[in-house]
């Protein structure tokens, strides 16, 4: 079994409340943190390899060590809990049952950064949680880890929660910040990045959830026992939302040493597809990620077995391999129409685009209606090529990386799965009546012609 | 508060566009590099205002490729960046039109714009001034891929002297900065978001500001238009003249177009640099108050300076040859001082339809092969 660290008293009754937190060894680091100095923390975060769990796996140490600290300046650290992405659930389950964690890694944090406001930016339809982070927050206070002189250091943090208002875009770091502070949610057009101009024009860290609760394990261990977990750069564990055609969806801890084969089909994660079903394809990171087709995602191109860990994901770029992303793993079956599916997020990217970018505004919204005539059975060969052409167009020409995030999946899905959008062209009155089916896709050795 | 108003610093980077290398501030935007050489190395704009604090960076028309970040940092950027919103560097050096990746991008961002664009042109006062219309001119493709219902709006009339054709609107944001920036409080912006986003006031109020009459000058299409001149007359049979009065308006500077016909003043705006932006003067822009604008219909209101100078620039062009600005021709420079090799004079004959051949002499629909008959 791997290690857990952070959901490793996850099922301890109770643990919700400060008082068994606490008994189980809850906030240890904080006291730990003050005895060191800020910039030694930083160097433990920098030496334990961590890398931003929020999807672009950004070197946490190296981010906070961006920040900038003009004199007199206030600075801020906000975490992301907008979590909105199609299949990403983790941090709501670490927010909603050991909220605790968050509030250690961000008074930790805080104290790191030079941060005595700091933020939490919780999405909107998480409503429910902000009242449970808010009574973490105040359990805290009262043992005296939050508000003026935290534990006679002389260090003083106050933690906020702000709520959004449903709109998947507000988790886009410079959004978040307009949204914060009081705004409409366009994302900032980047130079200055946040860790210069954020909130209100002051240095800003964005991390996300799973990323502070991290640090907790690093300052009570130590960054080098942290990075001995898992392999290369892909150290410490990382939660998995895992949903879809599986036996057992729900979130879990892994330490990025297992196999993707593992991760779906032993009874300790996923348990395997139900129905006696195939594997058709997967996508492992949130829908943002490149779809991959079963027998890539279980074998890269080069042959080897894939692992759950950002290099061998990653491996073969975008060709042949796919993205660590958030950890929204979403499994289908063979059941599963793939031209659908990718309508479905298209119809998700179209509706959640901020319409700042002309060529994310127009473009999204064309592909989705494109996607929904090759479904509807309406679809024409030349309908294949403009989508691929569209998202071309979008793809690295926008304000913020939502435009890639939905052109990406557009091109995964036609790259591996481009016979099945033509067998939807080809018999229009089939393609209403039943699937596509399983086809090749999970056949051992089929590389698609990288695009 | 504009970029212009900036006292000039020394000039002191070197930045080669389209291999002409040029000198500017540090602090200086690629795009503002690329307008002081002029000509065909200057991407278009539409979004970006030099004017306006914080324009820019949303229409995507403007995207150049940086291939040389400086000299200290020679490394190529990963993506084409927005020329409107990057600084240049010692050093950088950028493709505009040299570069395939951006004429490839910038195709694209121009259908984008027209998706949903109505193309009402024969009904839009903008016609003739627009900006899109050139843009799609000179860099569009002729016929549309898309196949869907075009999205509509509702005309809304905000205030007694603007319409708003949210149709036409390309989101330039724009408007919103003159709201913002210009006029005390803003009740206008955008609502709702993605391709549903619209401009609009704060339920439906009326704008009513002295300086509210600047959104339709800094409008780059027909979506936000003069009520008091709207379906009088076309630009193009208008004839601009520049003009000044003695404004008592604090902000305003005076200084007008008035587009006549004959004694009529058809209209009053801004005076408009050869960017299609309202011209500065002593350093400031030259904002008009609505007053100025709107109510100031007659010739003797104003002291008439003489015809305006026309850029060569979309159709208002047409019939004002007077004063005509030609624009700078870089054509040789951008190739690397060699002689273009494919470029037509427009006034050479060409393969077919050559003057000898009378077309009512020719028996049917003419071939190209009656032309050659006589070489
Ligand atoms: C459209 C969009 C949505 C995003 N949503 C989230 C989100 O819900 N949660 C999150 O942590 N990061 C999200 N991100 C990533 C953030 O911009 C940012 O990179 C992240 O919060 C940084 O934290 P990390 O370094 O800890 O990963 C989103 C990015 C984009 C472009
Ligand atoms: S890419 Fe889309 S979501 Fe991002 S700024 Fe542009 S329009 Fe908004
Ligand atoms: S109304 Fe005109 S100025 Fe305002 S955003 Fe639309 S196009 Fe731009
Ligand atoms: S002018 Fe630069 S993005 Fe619009």
């Amino acid at each position: 079994m791997g290690k857990k660290l952070l959901l490793a008293n996850a099922h301890v009754p109770g643990i919700r409340s400060y008082e068994v937190y606490r008994r189980e060894g809850g906030y240890r680091s904080v006291e730990k943190a003050f005895k060191m100095s800020p910039a030694d923390i930083v160097e433990e975060v920098k030496k334990s390899g961590l890398r931003g769990r929020g999807g672009a796996g950004f070197p946490t140490g190296l981010k906070w060590s961006f920040i900038a600290k003009p004199e007199g300046v206030p600075r801020h650290l906000v975490v992301n809990a907008d979590e909105s992405e199609p299949g990403t659930f983790k941090d709501r389950y670490l927010m909603e049952f050991i909220p605790h964690y968050l509030i250690e890694g961000m008074i930790v944090s805080s104290f790191a950064l030079g941060s005595n406001v700091s933020y939490i930016y919780i999405r909107g339809e998480y409503a429910w949680i902000t009242d449970i982070l808010e009574e973490a927050i105040a359990e805290a206070k009262q043992n005296g880890f939050l508000g003026k002189n935290i534990l006679g250091t002389g260090f003083d943090c106050e933690i906020y929660v702000q709520r959004g208002a449903g709109a998947y875009i507000c988790g886009e770091e410079t959004a978040l910040i307009e949204s914060l502070e009081g705004k409409r949610g366009n994302p900032r057009i980047k130079p200055p990045f946040p860790a210069v101009k954020g909130v209100w024009e002051r240095p800003t860290v964005v991390n996300n959830v799973e990323t502070i609760a991290a640090v907790v394990p690093i300052i009570n261990d130590g960054g080098e026992e942290y990075a001995k977990i898992g392999i290369g750069k892909s150290t410490g564990t990382k939660l998995i939302s895992a949903c879809g055609n599986i036996n057992k969806p729900g979130v879990y801890e892994i330490d990025m040493t297992i196999s993707v084969e593992e991760f779906i089909f032993s009874d300790e994660y996923c348990g395997g597809i139900p129905n006696g079903k195939r594997l058709k394809a997967c996508i492992p990171g949130g829908s943002s990620v490149p779809i991959l087709p079963a027998n890539l995602l279980l074998t890269t191109a080069k042959g080897e077995k894939r692992m759950m860990n950002y290099e061998s994901l990653a491996d073969g770029g975008f060709a042949t391999g796919t993205m660590m992303g958030s950890g929204g793993f979403i499994v289908l079956d063979e059941d599963q129409c793939v031209v659908k599916h990718t309508m479905t997020l298209a119809r998700f990217y179209h509706h959640e685009s901020c319409g700042q970018c002309s060529p994310c505004r127009e473009g999204t919204g064309w592909m989705e209606r494109i996607l929904k005539k090759i479904d509807s059975g309406k679809g024409e060969m030349k309908d294949i090529d403009l989508l691929w052409d569209i998202q071309r167009k979008i793809e690295g020409n926008t304000i913020c990386p939502l435009g890639d995030a939905a052109a990406w999946p557009v091109a995964a899905a036609i790259r591996h799965f481009r016979d099945e959008f033509e067998w939807h062209v080809l018999n229009p009155n089939a393609c209403l009546l039943r699937n596509y089916g399983l086809a090749h896709y999970a056949d051992p050795v089929h590389v698609p012609a990288s695009a | 508060m504009a970029d212009e108003i900036k006292k000039e610093p020394p000039a002191n980077f070197k930045v080669t566009i389209d291999n002409i290398t040029i000198e500017v501030a540090p602090g200086t935007t690629i795009l503002n590099a690329a307008r002081t050489i002029g000509g065909d190395v200057t991407p278009p704009a539409m979004c970006y205002y030099s004017k306006l604090q914080g324009s820019g960076g949303k229409c995507r028309t403007c995207l150049v490729e940086v291939a040389a970040g400086s000299t200290a940092d020679p490394r190529p950027m990963p993506k084409l960046v927005a020329s409107c919103r990057t600084t240049v560097m010692d050093g950088m050096i950028v493709k505009n039109i040299t570069s395939e990746k951006v004429k490839d991008a910038r195709a694209g961002v121009v259908e984008f714009l027209l998706l949903n664009h109505p193309l009402d042109c024969p009904i839009c006062d903008q016609a003739g001034e627009c900006h899109l219309q050139d843009l799609g001119y000179e860099h569009g493709k002729e016929g549309t891929r898309y196949e869907f219902k075009r999205r509509t709006f509702e005309k809304e009339d905000i205030g007694p002297y603007i319409q708003l054709h949210m149709t036409r609107c390309i989101l330039c944001y724009r408007c919103t900065y003159v709201a913002d920036q210009l006029t005390e409080k803003r009740v206008h912006g955008i609502l709702d978001r993605g391709e549903h986003a619209e401009i609009s006031t704060y339920i439906s109020k009326a704008i009513d500001n002295e300086f509210s009459g600047n959104m339709i000058d800094v409008c780059p299409v027909g979506a936000l238009t003069d009520k008091t001149f709207r379906f009088k007359n076309r630009v193009w049979f208008t004839k601009p003249v520049d003009a000044h009065r003695e404004c008592t308006t604090p902000g305003c500077c005076g200084k007008t177009t008035l587009w006549l016909r004959g004694e009529e003043v058809f209209r009053v705006t801004a005076r408009k640099d050869q960017w299609g932006e309202v011209q500065s003067f002593d350093g400031k822009p030259g904002w008009i108050c609505n007053t100025c604008r709107f109510d100031k219909k007659k010739t003797g209101d104003w002291t008439i300076e003489g015809v305006t100078k026309v850029n060569r620039h979309s159709v208002i062009a047409q019939g004002h040859y007077e004063g005509l600005v030609t624009p700078k021709e870089t054509v040789q420079q951008v190739l690397g001082g060699r002689a273009p090799r494919l470029l037509m004079d427009i006034h050479d004959e060409s393969e077919v339809n050559r003057n000898g051949v009378h077309l009512s002499e020719i028996n049917g629909p003419a071939h190209s092969d009656d032309f050659k008959k006589d070489q």
